[in-house]
């Protein structure tokens, strides 16, 4: 059952029901998005949706939060500048 | 009337333990309702499951049996996946509310807005933080974090891990990861077991609680034991340090000396809960500061608020945990059936108003056992980060104290942008309320200053401009 998605082309595995944000924890990858002002690695933080930390794009739909966002087979995610790109 | 619209008897904001329970309570008195939730099944924090699992918990598998009836006999309109970015109470009556997708389900309903005559709202809670220096590092996250990325996403967050801050709650996330085979190095603790003890042994209209609290309580420390978990009470993260990730953390007492330094790839933090308050706000309902220090909705005994057709029910009323919030939900559920007209079983109701009496004395006890340390301002170093969202330090705070006489959240939000970041103060709302004034009391303007938000999630403008159409 499980499935691959791309973080900036690079295969992951992931599993039906499974977050982009735990996919790309599993496969060592903690860190997809730069802070605007220091430039600052960020990734999860809360893990439920309240703290925005964790944005990236999705399938080209800048500004999701990995926490929530579900894998789905061939997902593309790409690093996000996040704050700026709503 | 286009599909992406639809009206209810009673709308319902929320799936978890209050959301559901309210959902079957009305449904089962014949009440109709739509039940909104951001979540991919229902459940909400606390009964989070993953698609192929059992929470184990019989009171959920008996809450959704009734609850998928309703939703199939059409009584009950599940939307999933959705999140109410707006509610608004025209002047004709009744409230509309605007929802957008979260994100958890891949193709979630078309509906865009409802129009509903009452409003329940049930929005749970969220790992309350404080600002530690080196909490910004990636590894570092919330301690519920941690777990709903182990009991939802089947993901083991990292190989070794602190946990730290206040509560029982951080009893069951370390004894998770240690099951799912972490290394948890340690729980800092900042109060102690003989404080809980203390602290419940005043709530004597709660004895029955307590008893089945501490077998639990008890349960939880045999395991700590078996896992090996140190559990440092009266201990705090007082550094978390690393370079693009988190791979120290600095274990030390409140006045801020050191135990020792321990080297870890993952720090779950947690200092009790806040409860989600965006919505109960925004329809302008009364609320107040609780003993935890959060700010809640004030609800008379059929849960309802201060503003005519909303309800409120769960951690929005005061944090006090799962069993609480069923009954609240449960009695709101019948309290909407009442306000219809509806006979309900009016003994049911008294025993339910008992329960939650029990409850909300037990969860008192617990926030005074379990206080936030006033010192906590002490660990602060220029450079701390205290919003992780506009990365304003604790020098730049101060500076708008100081220099910009900035003394309240507001006019700090204002000048350093603390607060007016993507989570809009969710999680620095506390910490900003706590830095104005001398007192380790929060003042409820300054607290109710930081929650309040206009949109309750950030929305496109294509969304805005369809909500006026």
């Amino acid at each position: 059952m499980n499935f691959q998605i791309y973080f900036d082309s690079v295969p992951i595995p992931a599993e039906p029901g499974q977050s982009v944000g735990a996919a790309l924890t599993a496969a060592g990858i903690t860190a997809w998005r730069t802070t605007r002002r220091e430039g600052r690695p960020r990734g999860l933080f809360c893990g439920i949706g309240i703290c925005f930390d964790c944005l990236l794009t999705v399938d080209s739909l800048p500004g999701q939060r990995a926490c929530l966002v579900r894998a789905a087979p061939g997902m593309k995610l790409q690093t996000d500048g996040g704050d700026d790109e709503l | 009337m286009s599909s992406d619209v639809s009206v209810a008897q009673l709308a319902i904001v929320g799936a978890g333990p209050a959301g559901l329970s309210a959902a079957v309570s009305a449904g089962l008195a014949g009440v109709r309702s739509v039940l909104i939730d951001a979540g991919a099944r229902p459940g909400g924090q606390f009964w989070r499951h993953s698609p192929d699992a059992k929470t184990g918990d019989p009171k959920l598998t008996d809450l959704l049996q009734t609850f998928e009836s309703l939703v199939a006999g059409e009584v009950v309109t599940y939307l999933s996946g959705k999140q109410v970015w707006l509610i608004q109470n025209p002047a004709t009556g009744g409230f509309i509310l605007q929802l957008n997708n979260s994100g958890t389900v891949a193709e979630p309903a078309p509906h865009r807005v409802i129009r509903a005559e009452r409003l329940l709202l049930c929005p749970g809670g969220y790992d309350r933080q404080l600002p530690v220096p080196g909490w910004q590092l990636p590894g570092v996250m919330a301690a519920g974090g941690l777990q709903a990325m182990l009991k939802e996403h089947q993901v083991r967050p990292g190989t070794r891990i602190l946990l730290g801050g206040t509560g029982p709650f951080l009893l069951p996330v370390a004894t998770a990861l240690a099951a799912a085979g972490a290394s948890v190095v340690g729980i800092c603790e900042a109060n102690t077991v003989a404080g809980w003890w203390r602290g419940c042994r005043e709530v004597l209209s709660a004895r029955e609680i307590l008893a089945g609290k501490v077998i639990e309580a008890g349960g939880y420390l045999a395991k700590l034991a078996k896992y090996r978990i140190p559990y440092y009470q009266g201990a705090v993260i007082t550094r978390i340090t690393g370079d693009t990730h988190a791979t120290t953390a600095t274990i030390g007492r409140p006045d801020g000396s050191t135990i020792r330094t321990v080297e870890i790839d993952t720090v779950g933090m947690g200092w009790g809960f806040t409860p989600s308050m965006e919505l109960v706000l925004a329809v302008g309902a009364r609320t107040r500061v609780d003993v935890d220090g959060s700010l809640v909705a004030v609800v008379n005994g059929r849960q309802a608020s201060t503003v005519p057709g909303v309800w409120v029910a769960g951690e929005a009323t005061g944090v006090g945990g799962a069993d609480k919030a069923c009954c609240e939900g449960q009695l709101a559920g019948l309290a909407v059936a009442v306000d219809l007209g509806i006979k309900v079983d009016a003994a049911l109701a008294v025993r339910l108003q008992r329960k939650i009496r029990s409850w909300r004395g037990f969860g008192a006890a617990l926030h005074r056992a379990y206080p936030v340390p006033s010192n906590w301002k002490d660990r602060l170093t220029p450079q701390t980060v205290i919003c992780r969202c506009e990365e304003v330090t604790y020098s730049a705070v101060q500076d708008a104290q100081g220099e910009l006489g900035a003394d309240s959240p507001r006019l700090i939000k204002l000048v350093t942008r603390a607060g007016m970041g993507w989570c809009q103060g969710r999680l620095c709302g506390f910490a900003v309320a706590g830095l104005c004034g001398n007192s380790s009391v929060v003042d409820h303007a300054d607290l109710a200053a930081m929650s309040a938000r206009p949109l309750a999630f950030p929305v496109t403008l294509g969304e805005i401009a369809d909500s006026s159409e």
